[in-house]
């Protein structure tokens, strides 16, 4: 039970929240408030002529056949980072929760490549897997498979995945142990002296027992591949060829960055924004109802 | 306790302080660019040789990333009125500038303004051709420019049996048959591809890439670049590919190293990459002008530069531009312009730069260096050969680099691909001349 404070100054709950709520007022509230505005005006790069145009902004995004694979490429994109980076991560947590010699240097390599910027981790896997002098390129090409991100849109998303989900692993991997270490001994014990085996141990009780940090890590994961990846997307395939791998997030920073298109740049971000309230509430609304704390 | 030592010390240290405060009385002026590692020592030292040269004005370089990166940058820094003097801009972000009136401070006018000396005709005319206005006044300075060519392995043409050097797009096609033919992986190779292949393409066979002289003459212009003439070459071009005469390796330079791991025979891309040419092709190499389509032209126009340019920018105190105007003429000087040409493969922007560069003999010392300047100066530039002024280009190079995609791919036909990329480059445009009209 959580404990109820009550407090008998009228404005000392008042007091005690303002910190917080000036740091939500200016980092959110405000530049969400300037982006909504942005997104109704045409603007020069300079800012010297401003127009207002109402919607037309989103008008020329829904418009825009591009915009709407961008959708799709962010919907296929996210998931694999998810589902990829979790399920990874989950198992090598697994095993690391055993009795190992060496468990801890183990456990520290696992965890660095969380250190690595999304930028380097970025260039890192282009280069293992650059067409012309990669070493995985290189390696594929003598099982038979032609590796070419230049060109196959294909392999172009799979290479994105690979560099996000390899970034993220380690996050997931802690959170994983932690949640395993924090389950009781006695329960699995005594369901392998009733003579369940290591899969159903895993699955009956295991499992269950780490939805909430699933959970969590799903949240964590989306939100992560879905405003996180730009850096990894731009040192890696700039959203090519031919756009396979522009993503929202990614198409907002390109357009707004290097196109310097504000409006229509601006105008993107409300939608992503809204997208990511929308599948906040559907997280929690629906999924963690499932989820047993 | 106070000794002839510590006497000595503390006028070496007033004298310290007086000279340090003069330093600071010399007015600063802030050169944000973009010119990393090699090329960022070099511009340190132009702007330590101007300060040496006067105690009024010291210029500051500020190294601030990529291309996109310094013009984004200065961009906000102008929006915070926090704007350096000096910016250095990519040729394709020329039209945001221009169509920024009241943001930029045209140099020809700077230089009125200022009372220097200066005069226009000293620089080379493909060069200074592309940032001028209709009425042919020079709004940025040139700096670093360079142009594409074609660079080829001459150990594998003789190995091959090729005898004389590729100048058509059919000895280019014969010669990667034989190539392929003799055991190489591809013919050739491009990079930069809209730069070479569309932009350039166009320019050196004389037709225009967009309505009004390319953008030139106002912002209402559309592009053609759909034509038969670019459409043809690229797909022959594509279905070269499944010869392998023909190898896709990226947008920018990242085909390189298929050309000096000796994969590719020929290469078309910036003469600027000299420096990496030398370090990394273990094979003798040299570098010739761009091919030539005798189905579209007879003879060769001219090229168009790539690179970038110095722009002042608007809204400091009018004392400071004389430095400005100052600094300019001291790196347009032939000794700094000449040395510049020479250690980074750019070509040289005036004249005078190019006839030392000459007496110095470095052309015989390093031949097939002055290709991009001949390739330059080759004609007097015509409206379709000035250079290219597009709206939102930055956006439309992305959009011609996805349809060519598609098209190596073989998702697209040549045809296809160049019409989406028209339809799609044509809503940029509109889109930027909405947002400064």
């Amino acid at each position: 039970m959580i404990k109820r404070v009550t407090f008998r100054n009228l404005w000392l709950p008042y007091l005690l929240l303002l910190p917080q709520l000036a740091v939500t007022l200016i980092f959110f509230i405000w530049p969400a408030v300037q982006a909504l505005y942005q997104s109704l005006l045409v603007e020069d790069a300079f800012g010297l002529s401003t127009e207002f145009v109402w919607f037309e902004n989103f008008e020329a995004l829904f418009s825009d056949p591009l915009y709407l694979d961008a959708f799709v490429n962010t919907v296929v994109f996210s998931f694999s980072v998810a589902f990829a980076s979790m399920s990874l991560a989950l198992l090598l947590a697994v095993m690391a929760d055993r009795t190992i010699k060496g468990a801890t240097a183990y456990k520290t390599l696992l965890i660095w490549p969380y250190a690595v910027a999304p930028a380097v981790a970025g260039v890192l896997w282009f280069f293992m897997f650059n067409p012309v002098v990669g070493i995985n390129a290189y390696l594929l090409r003598g099982l038979g498979y032609d590796w070419n991100h230049y060109l196959d849109g294909g392999d172009a998303m799979i290479l994105v995945v690979i560099a996000a989900s390899w970034k993220q692993i380690s996050y997931n991997f802690l959170f994983f142990l932690a949640g395993l270490q924090a389950i009781p001994r006695s329960l699995i014990e005594a369901a392998a002296i009733d003579g369940a085996g290591p899969f159903k141990r895993f699955w009956t009780i295991i499992f269950p027992l780490l939805s909430p940090t699933t959970f969590f890590l799903l949240v964590v994961n989306v939100v992560y591949a879905f405003f996180d990846t730009f850096g990894i997307i731009h040192a890696t395939t700039e959203g090519g060829p031919a756009g396979a791998t522009q993503i929202l997030v990614y198409k907002v920073f390109s357009d707004g960055f290097i196109g310097l298109d504000l409006g229509g740049s601006a105008a993107q971000s409300v939608v992503l924004m809204a997208i990511v309230i929308s599948l906040t509430v559907v997280q929690f609304r629906y999924i963690e109802r499932r989820v047993e704390y | 306790m106070f000794n002839s030592k510590m006497i000595i010390a503390g006028m070496a240290g007033a004298f310290a302080l007086s000279m340090a405060s003069e330093a600071i009385a010399a007015t600063e002026i802030q050169w944000w660019h973009a010119m990393g590692g090699r090329n960022g020592e070099l511009v340190n030292e132009m702007a330590e040789g101007y300060n040496a040269s006067q105690s009024e004005f010291k210029v500051v370089p500020v190294y601030k990333g990529t291309y996109t990166e310094t013009m984004t940058a200065a961009i906000a820094a102008f929006r915070a009125k926090q704007q350096p003097h000096i910016v250095q801009v990519f040729e394709v972000g020329t039209a945001t500038m221009m169509a920024a009136e009241g943001a930029v401070y045209p140099v020809y006018k700077l230089m009125e303004d200022t009372n220097t000396p200066f005069n226009q005709d000293d620089y080379l005319p493909a060069v200074v051709s592309y940032y001028t206005t209709p009425d042919n006044k020079l709004l940025s300075l040139p700096f670093n420019s360079s142009t594409p060519v074609m660079w080829y392995n001459k150990d594998a043409l003789e190995k091959a049996g090729v005898t004389e050097v590729p100048s058509t797009w059919t000895e280019v096609f014969d010669a990667s048959q034989k190539l392929v033919d003799s055991g190489m992986k591809c013919g050739f190779s491009f990079g930069w591809q809209s730069w070479v292949m569309v932009e350039n393409f166009s320019a050196w066979h004389n037709i225009p890439m967009g309505t009004k002289e390319n953008g030139f003459a106002g912002l209402d212009t559309e592009f053609v670049f759909n034509n038969d003439n670019v459409v043809n070459t690229l797909q022959k071009i594509a279905d070269s590919s499944e010869k392998k005469l023909f190898q896709y390796g990226g947008r920018r330079g990242e085909s390189l190293p298929m050309f000096t791991n000796g994969e590719c025979g020929m290469w078309m891309n910036s003469s600027a990459y000299y420096g990496s040419m030398v370090q990394q092709a273990k094979f003798t190499f040299d570098q010739t002008m761009l091919p030539l389509n005798t189905d579209v032209a007879d003879k060769a126009q001219n090229s168009i530069i790539g690179g970038a340019t110095l722009w002042v920018l608007q809204g400091k105190p009018a004392a400071e531009y004389k430095g400005v105007a100052e600094f300019f003429n001291y790196i347009s000087s032939p000794e700094v312009q000449a040395r510049w040409h020479q250690e980074t493969g750019y070509v040289p922007i005036t004249t005078a730069a190019y006839e030392l560069s000459k007496k110095q003999g470095f052309y015989d010392k390093n031949p097939g260096t002055d290709t991009a300047i001949k390739q330059l100066s080759l004609n007097t530039p015509t409206p379709n050969s000035k250079g290219i002024r597009f709206g939102n280009f930055v956006q439309v190079r992305d959009v011609i680099n996805e349809e060519m995609e598609a098209l190596w791919a073989g998702q697209k036909t040549a045809k296809e691909a160049m019409d989406t990329a028209v339809e799609r480059g044509n809503a940029l445009l509109r889109k930027f001349e909405k947002a400064n009209d």
